[in-house]
């Protein structure tokens, strides 16, 4: 094929760079500028070189420490959160029906929790989880069990962790159905002749050809619940004490609640250099399957 | 290893079938004997691949029987049937080697990793495969790809028949012809029963022995290559094999004579049984018809000469019907009138597009 030079193309992105360098270079700039000065009000900044950053990695600081342990939290929501929902969104969609009415019933279901603002989930399950009025947490209060999501923390982090789960699942779901949809029925019925089993049917056609949706099902989901904020701040709180205080609900105290700007801009230069680090790795490991065998090839 | 027999076999793909029309597969009764090199020859949507796809299990007949040998196997799922069939486009297991995508069916029924291992040496070397045997499956060429399912198909030893479902449409043309030779000499040489689906008649009288013609559901012939080419039972078969197809004539009998427009023929043998209703049809190939020069034979007008490279076909008209016809080297025709000779042995006759046998006329006996 021959590339074709038309500078006309220009046009069409130039608006696009104009847009980004307007929504997110300039106050992504902002927050560079705050992260590196210190301000007593009255909008009277000075220059504080790196020493919010050296606070914030520094865990013998109260600031390090209050960092380090809301990004370990993070960090172990989005591990559980991936855990549960890339496995359970690969057997929802390998049990979806394949054609027949059924299907367009099915997508339609799984795509309602989908549409529901992130606030309204954290309101439902507010309700739907308390002991006294809740349905859910009513039934699981007179099946024996303790469970208070406001005073114990753990059962707030079931409470987050199934609510996450029911929220976005079929998102996974979706994906890989859509992965599942592309393959041939020729495949199918080589792996009946070939004598295959359910098992390696699996892993050796319907795996393999849903690694690409898979990781963009990894990398959305594990963008979204590593700056989950919504929902657990209408739900939780934070709390009870710090127990679901993530690093966002953490960001949004520090910078809105104490108005610490220097704080929260470093802070969040941070949090979006892990997000972006972590993702670039979860990229790499993923597509070094494909990386690898090219260079077998060559 | 076995003969395959299909016992009032006919498939419809909608759920409550009326009409003929709402089968794929209209009755067939066949036998494929163990070992033979069949090829099943007929135009797309005419339902060879849902007759592969039922005798090998992957469709459930709505009516009939398959045997194997005498083991009704119709209720057997594929995965019980021990036969082994190749798909029209190539499916390979991408994350697996070439190695390990021959061995499949042999690790998946357990059989021991030295014998498995010896038997995709052989089929890898048959096959010309042994160069990227340790190399990942996905991204080699269409053609490699196909060769490794080929492969697949071939690696069992032991299968009741190996099915191809045109294995050969994605194959560059060149490489088509070798395997094509590479597969005769596996039947030879295993004596596996092969059915080898195509819509290309060179492709099935090269590989099989014996062909089966299928048109619209329905099987309306089975025969060796020179069977199918002299003695068609059917206008269909006619038409379809050979290159030109038979000339089909619609024509009038009177005894022992058919007459075209008004052009009367005299036929070797004579039909007396044809009732008024049916469709009459007269069928010579082109090959059996030659062009002669104007007032040697029955009168015609010469349209065009096409030269078809082992030959020349002449395009001509007799009473206003087209037909074609072979130019003997030598002759040369002035401008459009000539005449044809129609060799009388081969001169069928087809009531309803069936080929109706006639009896010997005393005079011709002899
Ligand atoms: N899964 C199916 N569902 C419904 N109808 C089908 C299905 N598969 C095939 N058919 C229909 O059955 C008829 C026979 O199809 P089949 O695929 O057996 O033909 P074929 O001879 O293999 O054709 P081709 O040369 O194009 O492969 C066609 O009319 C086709 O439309
Ligand atoms: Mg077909």
């Amino acid at each position: 094929m021959t590339k074709t030079l038309n500078n006309k193309a220009w046009f069409f992105v130039l608006p696009v760079f104009a847009i980004v360098a307007f929504s997110a270079v300039l106050p992504l700039m902002t927050v560079v500028n705050y992260s590196v000065q210190d301000t007593f009000g009255n909008n009277q900044f000075f220059w504080n070189g790196i020493g919010w950053f050296q606070e914030l990695l520094d865990p013998s600081s109260q600031l390090g420490e209050q960092f380090l342990s809301s990004l370990m939290r993070t960090l172990l929501f989005s591990a559980i959160i991936l855990l549960i929902q890339v496995p359970l969104g690969i057997v929802v969609a390998l049990s979806m029906p394949r054609e027949g009415w059924t299907v367009a019933l099915c997508l339609v279901l799984m795509a309602l929790p989908l549409l529901i603002p992130w606030n309204v989930v954290g309101t439902i399950w507010q309700v739907f989880a308390r002991g006294d009025i809740g349905l859910l947490g009513w039934i699981v209060n007179r099946l024996g069990i303790d469970y208070n999501y406001t005073g114990d923390p753990i059962d707030a982090w079931v409470t987050i962790i199934v609510m996450d789960v029911w929220h976005w699942t079929s998102l996974v779901a979706l994906l890989c159905y859509a992965g599942l949809k592309s393959i041939p029925d020729a495949y199918y019925q080589a792996a009946r002749i070939d004598g295959a089993s359910r098992w390696a049917v699996f892993r050796t056609i319907q795996l393999p050809k849903m690694r690409r949706v898979l990781l963009i099902a990894v990398l959305l989901r594990f963008m979204d619940s590593f700056m989950i904020y919504t929902e657990p701040f209408v739900l939780t709180g934070g709390g009870p004490g710090n127990a679901t205080t993530f690093l966002s609900i953490d960001l949004v105290k520090l910078a809105l609640g104490q108005f610490d700007l220097g704080k929260a801009a470093a802070m969040s230069l941070v949090y979006n250099l892990i997000i972006l680090a972590i993702c670039w790795v979860f990229y790499t490991v993923m597509t070094n399957v494909d990386a690898e065998r090219d260079r077998v090839e060559a | 290893m076995a003969r395959i027999t299909l016992d009032h076999l006919a498939h419809a793909y909608k759920a409550n079938p009326r009409t003929a029309e709402d089968y794929a597969l209209k009755e067939i009764n066949h036998v494929w004997s163990q070992g033979g090199a069949y090829a099943l020859l007929g135009p797309s949507g005419c339902g060879k691949t849902t007759l592969l796809n039922i005798i090998s299990g992957l469709v459930r007949p709505t009516r009939g029987r398959v045997l194997f040998d005498d083991l009704d196997v119709t209720d057997l799922s594929t995965e019980a049937r021990n036969i082994a069939q190749v798909f029209q486009f190539p499916v390979v297991y991408d994350t697996m080697t070439v190695r390990e995508n021959l061995a499949f069916p042999l690790k998946n029924r357990n059989v021991p990793r030295d014998r498995t291992a010896r038997r995709v040496e052989e089929i890898a070397s048959l096959l010309d495969l042994t160069r990227v045997l340790d190399r990942k499956a996905s991204n080699l060429t269409a053609d490699m790809k196909q060769k490794i399912s080929l492969g697949r198909g071939l690696v069992r030893p032991d299968v009741a028949a190996i099915l191809f479902d045109e294995p050969l449409t994605v194959i560059d043309p060149h490489l088509k012809w070798q395997l094509r030779s590479t597969l005769k000499e596996i039947h030879r040489a295993l004596d596996i029963t092969m059915i080898y689906v195509t819509h290309d008649q060179t492709e099935a009288l090269t590989f099989a022995d014996k062909v089966v013609v299928m048109h619209d559901g329905a099987v309306v012939q089975t025969g060796t290559p020179e069977e199918l080419f002299e003695r068609p039972t059917h206008t269909f078969v006619g038409h379809f094999i050979g290159s030109p197809g038979m000339n089909i004539l619609p024509c009038r009998i009177e005894g022992a004579t058919a007459f075209i427009g008004n052009t009367m023929i005299p036929l070797r043998r004579a039909y007396r049984t044809l009732s008024d209703g049916e469709r009459i049809e007269l069928g010579i190939r082109p090959e059996f018809v030659q062009l002669q020069p104007k007032g040697t034979g029955l009168p015609v007008q010469v349209r065009r000469i096409d030269d078809i490279g082992r030959a020349r076909i002449a395009r001509v008209e007799m009473s206003g019907r087209p037909l074609a016809a072979s130019v003997p080297d030598g002759i040369s025709i002035e401008g459009n009138e000539a005449s044809l000779v129609l060799d009388p042995n081969h001169v069928h006759i087809y009531a309803n597009g069936h080929l109706v046998a006639g009896e010997a006329t005393g005079g011709h006996a002899a």
